[in-house]
């Protein structure tokens, strides 16, 4: 398809479309928007790997796809491995992988999928050092289940298994630091990304097609069905998780962290900006939105100062 | 033909290598460790080209990454035992679901607790409705030949399913025979390349593999699988032929029968206990018994019409499990009688479950097995259906 004149002035991204229109995802799904981000960056040549997570459904039932590029659906805590053996074949064969004109092997999975029941198979694959992709979206609980506590759900947030109410039994643990857990295997490449800042993303994309080793995103996709937030919000709520530091944009490379934010002199937003919009966190109460504020920017500031020393 | 004196595993290692496997994904355990070892040493030997070696974290990504190869169109094998066909166990019916011919040497050990590294094949039949085919090797020899022509049923076009090879823990796996190996080139053209059913790579037309089922559709997948099953039967035997013409070691039964011609009573079995009941058969037809065995070679798919063939003719089957399935009875006992149920053959059964957990089965316990059911067929009545052999009581 021809673009129109005055849309290349403005267009950053590819044009060319491999996520298809009759996909299933909920309206507002930031899953489904990141998915069509790495569909572009990669031209329709990756391999897919999808566990149980909304993205097996987002994808389409059999016979049908909403990927222009081959995809293999597997068991919820298997991404890390099955990627593993996906590269394996590859260069066995002889097949080029990464680069320009290589296969890019792309695992998409959960944060339930990675930073839970997937954790030891992600764990392995880094550790072996796969050339492969790694991409956990992060929609902050198992929403494909109907919306039950990750350990990537935040404190204080309302899910099914975590409910609020009168005895105050909402998530009462801080979110996973999974990026850790994962530079901690010393990755050739990870970063943090989110669906509101796609050239970011983009670029992070395309630095991993051209490194060696393994490599790692965690993307931040806000989902409206299981945050309980307006659907024309996600992108707003990506926004302002990143404007308030709650998740912050950096990369991690050769032992340096790389902070890069949009507006990096900003101080951040308030917290409570970016709480106010989601039904999930209803159940907080003040003391709680002073303890998760705190908690966001401790975290902030260290990873200032691993930038600063390791940057 | 090349001589070798080798272990079990390392005939399974050897037999990996001559199929040109192209990835190898594997964790170890105790009794298969050997396997995966000497694949290794392999490829430090520079004695294999183009294989990836995949040291996993787990068997369940084990499975998962020969899942991820054999997907992508490679020849895929592993090997495990016990815990770690357990642990593998949702991914084994992925596999078979997805029509993927991964090839898995399983070395038959008792399932804890409490701990044990020893023979039974409980492990291996609880597999059983994974959609895998399953091949019980009698020695070293046949656990060789077997992983050949596993991977040649498995990728057949009218196959595509996996296929476990299954060998006794330390019996076989740690024991040195002499096995025949033929050359490369011999093999070659007996198992060329894997042509598959379908590759991830094909960017040109892009698909998915494993998408959500609905009612609309899925009960047509296991159907097919179903019937991919009966026409293994097939290609089992047409395979076992060929073996046999070009190696001169012919297994085109899918159960073995040795002096079952004239016999009035059948040990039936499976496995590495089989080569000791032979060696009774021997000595009970000189002392004047009327005695077969038949070594059940396949269990899955079940050999159910030569099964049927042979209880026509023969008195009593004594089946001899070394498995048990809890609240019914051994499992080849179980499906046997399952089969004959509907048939005119209608020979006396009984079941004698042996040797869990590595206790020995001897020539003398066969003898004593073999008096029993002489009595029981001059009674025309069972004593008991089902009798845990050598029991400390
Ligand atoms: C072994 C196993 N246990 C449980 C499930 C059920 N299950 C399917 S998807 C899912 C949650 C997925 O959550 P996540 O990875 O966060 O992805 P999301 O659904 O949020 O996109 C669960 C628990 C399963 N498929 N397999
Ligand atoms: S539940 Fe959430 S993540 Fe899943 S499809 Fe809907 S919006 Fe997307």
């Amino acid at each position: 398809m021809e673009l129109p004149a005055d849309v290349k002035k403005r267009l950053t991204l590819p044009f060319e479309e491999h996520f298809y229109a009759g996909h299933t995802a909920c309206q507002g799904c930031g899953a489904s928007l990141g998915l069509r981000y790495v569909l572009k960056a990669y031209g329709g040549k990756a391999i897919f790997t999808i566990p149980a997570c909304c993205s097996t459904i987002i994808a389409g039932p059999w016979p049908y796809t909403a990927l222009n590029a081959p995809l293999f659906h597997t068991a919820f805590e298997t991404t890390g491995a099955v990627i593993s053996g996906i590269e394996a074949a590859l260069k066995a064969k002889g097949y080029k992988v990464k680069g320009e004109d290589g296969i890019m092997v792309v695992g998409w999975a959960g944060d339930g999928g990675t930073a839970d029941i997937g954790l030891q198979a992600l764990s392995g694959f880094l550790e072996r050092g796969h050339d492969a992709l790694y991409i956990m979206y992060d929609n902050e609980a198992y929403m494909n289940t109907g919306i039950q506590r990750s350990s990537s759900t935040p404190y204080g947030a309302w899910t099914t298994n975590t409910p609020g109410g009168k005895r105050h039994f909402i998530e009462q643990r801080p979110k996973k630091k999974v990026i850790d857990i994962v530079i901690a295997h010393k990755p050739a490449y990870a970063a943090t990304a989110s669906i509101a800042y796609p050239e970011d993303f983009m670029r992070k994309l395309k630095k991993a097609q051209t490194i060696r080793g393994p490599s790692f995103i965690q993307l931040f996709a806000p989902c409206p069905t299981g945050w309980r937030s307006p659907t024309d919000k996600s992108i707003e709520l990506a926004r302002l998780a990143v404007q308030t530091a709650y998740f912050p944009l950096f990369e991690y490379e050769n032992g340096k962290y790389k902070i890069n934010m949009p507006s990096p002199n900003k101080e951040p937003k308030p917290l409570e900006e970016y709480l106010k919009l989601q039904g999930r966190f209803k159940y907080m109460t003040k003391e709680d939105m002073e303890i998760l504020q705190e908690w966001v920017l401790k975290e902030w500031e260290e990873l200032k100062k691993k930038a600063e020393l390791f940057g | 033909m090349p001589k070798k004196v080798v272990s079990g595993n390392y005939a399974a290692a050897y037999a990996a290598k001559h199929a040109r496997v192209e990835v190898v994904a594997a964790y170890p355990i105790t009794p298969q460790t050997s396997i995966i070892e000497k694949i290794a040493e392999f490829i430090a030997n520079g004695e294999v080209e183009n294989l990836q070696y995949v040291p996993v974290e787990s068997e369940h990504s084990a499975m998962a990454a020969c899942i991820g190869a054999s997907a992508t169109g490679a020849r895929a094998f592993t090997a495990t035992s016990a815990q770690g066909l357990a642990l593998m166990h949702e991914m084994l019916h992925w596999a078979a679901g997805a029509r993927l011919p991964i090839v898995m040497v399983d070395v038959n050990r008792a399932m804890a607790p409490p701990w044990s590294v020893w023979d039974d094949q409980t492990d291996s039949l609880s597999q059983r409705d994974t959609g895998w085919l399953q091949f019980y090797a009698e020695n070293n020899q046949e656990v060789y030949d077997g992983v050949l022509m596993a991977f040649k049923i498995a990728e057949h076009e009218k196959v595509n399913l996996p296929v476990m090879v299954v060998e006794s823990a330390f019996i076989l796996s740690h024991t040195y025979d002499v096995v025949d190996m033929p050359e490369q080139e011999e093999i070659d053209e007996f198992l060329p390349p894997r042509k598959p059913l379908y590759t991830l790579t094909d960017f040109e037309n892009p698909f998915s593999v494993g998408a959500l089922g609905t009612p609309a559709d899925y009960y047509e997948f296991r159907y097919k699988i179903a019937k991919a099953m009966e026409e293994a039967k097939k290609v089992i035997k047409e395979v076992g032929k060929e073996y046999g013409e070009r190696f001169g070691r012919d297994y085109s039964q899918m159960i073995e029968l040795y002096k079952t011609d004239d016999a009035e009573i059948v040990f039936m079995g499976m496995g590495s206990l089989m080569g000791t009941v032979k060696e009774a058969v021997d000595m009970l037809r000189s002392e004047g018994y009327k005695v077969g065995a038949a070594k059940v070679r396949w269990f899955r798919p079940f050999p159910k019409e030569e099964l049927y063939e042979l209880a026509k003719n023969v008195e009593g089957i004594a089946v001899l499990d070394r498995n048990f399935s809890f609240g019914q009875e051994g499992i080849l006992f179980n499906e046997s009688k399952g089969v004959l149920y509907n048939t005119d053959a209608k020979p006396i059964m009984k079941n004698y479950i042996v040797g869990l957990g590595g206790r020995d089965l001897t020539v003398n316990d066969v003898k004593t097995i073999a008096k029993n059911m002489r009595e029981i067929i001059q009674k025309g009545k069972l004593d008991r259906e089902i009798e845990w052999y050598h029991l400390k009581r």
